[in-house]
């Protein structure tokens, strides 16, 4: 068993495609009409192959009160590597994103977490080398 | 207004001090991180929530929302004066 594809609940498909591929710098791999909504997934360009994020609309009730009730306490459900942190914080403020956590080191790792405009916090973090 | 000394009397909560004295305008998130990781505190989320209101209940710390964030900030106010009592020779 292997994990292909995995989920962020957003608010709008069209503002999180916008916002996951020309902010993020992921680029789109299906974008599948399944009634009111798509089977919208975006990968790394570092890794076309890989692990698939699907944009997953938050139209179920209970999605907006959890999510709401996350963001409040600044928790972040989906994590992404990046090799420099700090370079990424600069790149994406200077795009406009809100970080409700700059750069900080975490013992072994360095964190930071931002918004993706789409109702979710999101973390990034250096992974160290295996 | 809660007791300063009973606040300030648990590990946990000092540790929590500790942390916010780094930089202010954290989210209930990056404390426990914080706590997790740099003071092996594994305390659950809930647990942490409830010193931070010992900590506000006493003055020692300060919440604020912006939007749809809440975050968190040490007060120093309370700390400032509070061995006056003890230190002011007569």
């Amino acid at each position: 068993m292997r994990i292909y594809v995995t989920s962020v609940l957003v608010d709008d498909q069209a503002k999180a495609i916008a916002f996951y591929t020309e902010t993020l710098g992921f680029v789109k791999k299906n974008d599948i009409p399944l009634g009111e909504a798509s089977w919208l997934t975006v990968v790394s360009p570092d890794d076309p192959g890989g692990t698939e994020l699907l944009l997953e609309p938050d139209g179920h009730p209970a999605a907006k009160p959890w999510k709401a009730a996350l963001v409040a306490d600044g928790i972040p459900l989906t994590s992404f590597a990046v090799d420099d942190v700090e370079a990424e914080y600069e790149r994406l403020r200077a795009l406009g994103v809100r970080f409700t956590q700059p750069p900080t080191a975490m013992g072994p790792v360095t964190t930071a977490v931002f918004d993706d405009t789409c109702g979710n916090l999101i973390q990034i973090v250096r992974v160290p080398a295996a | 207004m809660g007791d300063v000394f009973k606040a300030l009397a648990d590990p946990t909560r000092r540790a929590i001090l500790d942390e916010l004295a780094d930089r202010d305008d954290q989210t209930l998130f990056e404390i426990c991180s914080r706590l997790a990781m740099k003071h092996r505190l594994e305390s659950s989320r809930q647990a942490i929530s409830q010193h931070l209101d010992v900590l506000e209940a006493a003055g020692l710390i300060a919440t604020r929302r912006e939007g749809r964030y809440k975050f968190h900030s040490i007060k120093r106010a309370p700390l400032e004066h509070i061995a006056d009592p003890w230190l002011e020779r007569s």
